[in-house]
């Protein structure tokens, strides 16, 4: 311990209070917090200035080393006040924190315990079944007849047809995807040949070089930028063979870029962001999912649209984002509010395109509600069933020139024609 | 006119209250760890809470120069940090071939030396300062993008400057670093980490009552309390943009100016563009919701009044 601080506090009870402070840093980082080293000499530091006469205060200087974003104060509250209020349950967690003292009781304190806190500490062993796991197997099984298969089979097949093996192969050809770059002009310079401005500062460094006699002159064009992207992914029943295929495409994507944000919704929604910035494209799925409480259940999308413009769209959609919405747009709500939320949303960001699985059948007429309301908002719309589309899409997204207009008024007129044979 | 830095939690929330700040407990502790440990605050909060007024109040009641950095997409080096003077090094050139045989490797040790150094924001902060280290705000990091914030990992871990053509500066006594942000994107946790954080939330009735006393004292009592409590009311329901303190005081101040003495529905029906900006959230609590929280709000005061 007294090596983690310079200055230790001098008599047994600090040294306990110092340990005390370690213990509890422990418990954060295995309740999510990322708590390291420096962390806590930053704490024992803070302490060390605050005293520890004030209980109030004791807590808010912990809290203004420990916590680093707002969405982990209640953790960080709920384990200062189990750890520094009842000993007993000190201890118990401490017995859960360090392996080797696990006992069977560990699982008591739990109700008292924020669930993530609790969840951290016990570890469970048995996670919960993936039931898409079972219905993969059984899917194999029903698709063993359909032997054949190779890349050219393989591009156009529909997400849904695919067998187990077929998946597998896919996902591969998803993980070499590479998007073309859509840039945008930023207000920072880079050095240029033929920039159309002047570069001072490198001009007159190489004169220097040269000895001063002359100016040669050094030219700088705006540096361009990726744009945000933003995914926000349908994870509903209808939706479920091809979000897992999506998921890996995104996960793809946010390796390969920065700024990334995805986001999936059934009946709520949920940010997967920084899971799936996991290398490893197993863990990130799996992380991922285990994040979300509504695999495969229905879909209230204006519900999930609502909460995503009031809590995140000022967040992540600065700097010119590019939304892609997947769904099928069968909605729960029957379309109840999604007009409006779809407005904010388009109104908020850069670019829209709609994906849905849906468009892969010939006669697709936007005739439900929820399609009704989403298609006016919405910038380009496109098809995600096979992987030549997640192709078509990394090119529209690569592509600098605006959405295909021509495209979008057919769908426009169609849901046009939709609406006057209702009305007749 | 400099004074000390505070040299505990109270007597930090003592120097805030006398700036006019009303502040709360774990804002007090906060920053005064900020100020005990030299490391930067991080200030994150909705729009109008009244996080860069922190940063104000402190250069205030400290007696320290305010040096304020305003980021927006694209902030460089040049305009944040250091800049050279250009036109004055061409000239210099100019001079020293007229004068003829200018020892060469003299000029251009010269031509990038302090005398044709501009400084900006940041510079300027890690320099020595008579008035003591002054107070320097980063206001509103989340609109300046990624290359810029990881630019600022060593100004704010070290407190130096590294310019290519002269070496590192590094300040003598660090600057009282202030950052805020609205949270229009999330700032890496690299720099989060160099930070102690602080999330400024919308304040308490007692708390708002006591700002709206110092920030709008010329509103009558009734009016300011009625404010506070249709505000409060306000935030708890699902609005896009909810009221800010900066709201509050300019809906007071709106209510004064026009003479009403108390809120009454036509009040509310025509200056609810002061409170809030986003039509959707007008129409949302205009007419009948308006009247509907008018009336809670009577009914909740008289009975509070009587007890």
């Amino acid at each position: 311990m007294n090596e983690l601080s310079p200055q230790p506090l001098q008599d047994g009870d600090s040294g306990r209070l110092l340990d005390n402070i370690l213990f509890f840093a422990r418990v954060l980082r295995a309740a999510g917090l990322p708590v390291g080293p420096g962390k806590v000499i930053d704490a024992i530091h803070a302490v060390e200035v605050v005293g520890i006469t004030n209980r109030e205060v004791f807590y808010w200087a912990l809290h203004a080393v420990f916590v680093n974003r707002r969405d982990q104060r209640e953790v960080f509250d709920q384990a200062f006040h189990i750890f520094w209020r009842n000993p007993k349950l000190l201890e118990r967690m401490m017995q859960m924190v360090l392996p080797s003292f696990r006992t069977g009781e560990a699982g008591k304190p739990e109700k008292q315990i924020n669930r993530r806190v609790a969840d951290a500490l016990t570890q469970r062993d048995g996670e919960k079944d993936d039931p898409d796991e079972t219905a993969d197997e059984e899917e194999l099984q029903f698709d063993a007849a359909m032997t054949y298969s190779g890349a050219e089979v393989l591009r156009g097949m529909d997400f849904e047809k695919m067998s187990a093996e077929e998946i597998n192969q896919a996902h591969a050809v998803i993980a070499r995807m590479r998007l073309p770059v859509m840039d945008l002009p930023t207000r920072r310079f880079t050095p240029s040949p033929r920039g159309p401005r002047m570069d001072l500062r490198a001009s007159l460094r190489a004169s220097m070089r040269g000895g001063g006699d002359t100016i040669p002159i050094r030219l700088k064009q705006p540096r361009r930028r990726l744009p945000p992207l933003v995914t926000l992914c349908d994870i509903s029943g209808s939706m479920s063979r091809y979000s897992r295929m999506l998921l890996h495409f995104m996960h793809t994507l946010s390796n390969d870029r920065l700024r990334v944000h995805t986001f999936l919704f059934g009946t709520r929604l949920t940010n997967v962001t920084r899971y799936l910035r996991h290398r490893d494209v197993d863990e990130a799925l799996d992380s991922a999912s285990a994040a979300v409480e509504d695999w495969s259940g229905g879909t209230r999308i204006g519900e999930c649209l609502h909460t995503f413009n009031r809590d995140w769209s000022r967040r992540v959609l600065g700097q010119g984002a590019v939304v892609l919405l997947i769904s099928d747009g069968l909605d729960r709500d029957a379309g109840e509010g999604l007009g409006e939320e779809m407005q904010r949303l388009h109104g908020s960001c850069r670019r829209l395109i709609w994906l849905n699985p849906l468009l892969r059948f010939e006669g697709f007429a936007p005739k439900s509600l929820g399609v009704r309301a989403i298609l006016p908002h919405v910038d380009e719309f496109r098809s995600v069933h096979s992987l030549n589309n997640l192709r078509e899409l990394a090119d529209a997204l690569g592509a600098s020139s605006g959405p295909d207009a021509t495209m979008m008024a057919g769908w426009k007129e169609k849901l046009q024609a939709v609406e006057a044979a209702e009305i007749d | 006119m400099t004074s000390a830095l505070p040299a505990s939690v109270p007597e930090t929330l003592a120097l805030l209250n006398a700036g006019g700040y009303v502040a709360d407990q774990s804002l007090a502790t906060a920053l005064h760890l900020a100020l005990a440990l030299k490391r930067p605050l991080f200030l994150e909060g909705e729009a109008g809470v009244g996080k860069t007024e922190i940063a104000k109040v402190l250069s205030e009641t400290l007696g320290r120069e305010l040096i304020r950095l305003q980021c927006y997409e694209g902030l460089d080096i040049s305009s944040a940090v250091y800049e050279w003077n250009y036109p004055r090094q061409m000239l210099e050139i100019r001079l020293a071939e007229a004068a003829g045989g200018a020892d060469r490797l003299a000029l251009a040790a010269d031509l990038f030396s302090d005398a044709f150094l501009i400084e900006r924001p940041l510079l300027h902060a890690l320099k020595a300062n008579l008035a003591g280290a002054p107070v320097l705000l980063i206001d509103e990091l989340d609109r300046t993008d990624e290359p810029f914030e990881a630019y600022l990992l060593e100004v704010l871990s070290d407190y130096q400057v590294t310019i290519p053509e002269i070496g590192t500066i590094k300040a003598e006594t660090a600057p009282i670093v202030i950052i805020t942000s609205n949270r229009t994107r999330e700032i890496h946790d690299a720099l989060k980490r160099r930070c102690f954080y602080y999330w400024v939330d919308y304040p308490s009735a007692d708390r708002e009552m006591e700002i709206l006393r110092i920030k709008a004292p010329n509103a009558p009592e009734a009016l300011s309390r009625q404010v506070v409590g249709f505000v409060q009311k306000i935030r708890e329901m699902d609005l896009f943009k909810q009221p800010g303190v900066a709201e509050t005081i300019d809906w007071v101040h709106a209510l004064v100016q026009l003479d009403h003495l108390a809120l009454d529905p036509a009040a509310v029906e025509n200056t609810l563009g002061v409170l809030l900006k986003y039509q959707d959230d007008i129409a949302k609590i205009q007419g009948s919701e308006a009247n509907r929280l008018l009336t809670e709000l009577r009914t909740e005061m008289s009975m509070s009044g009587e007890a």
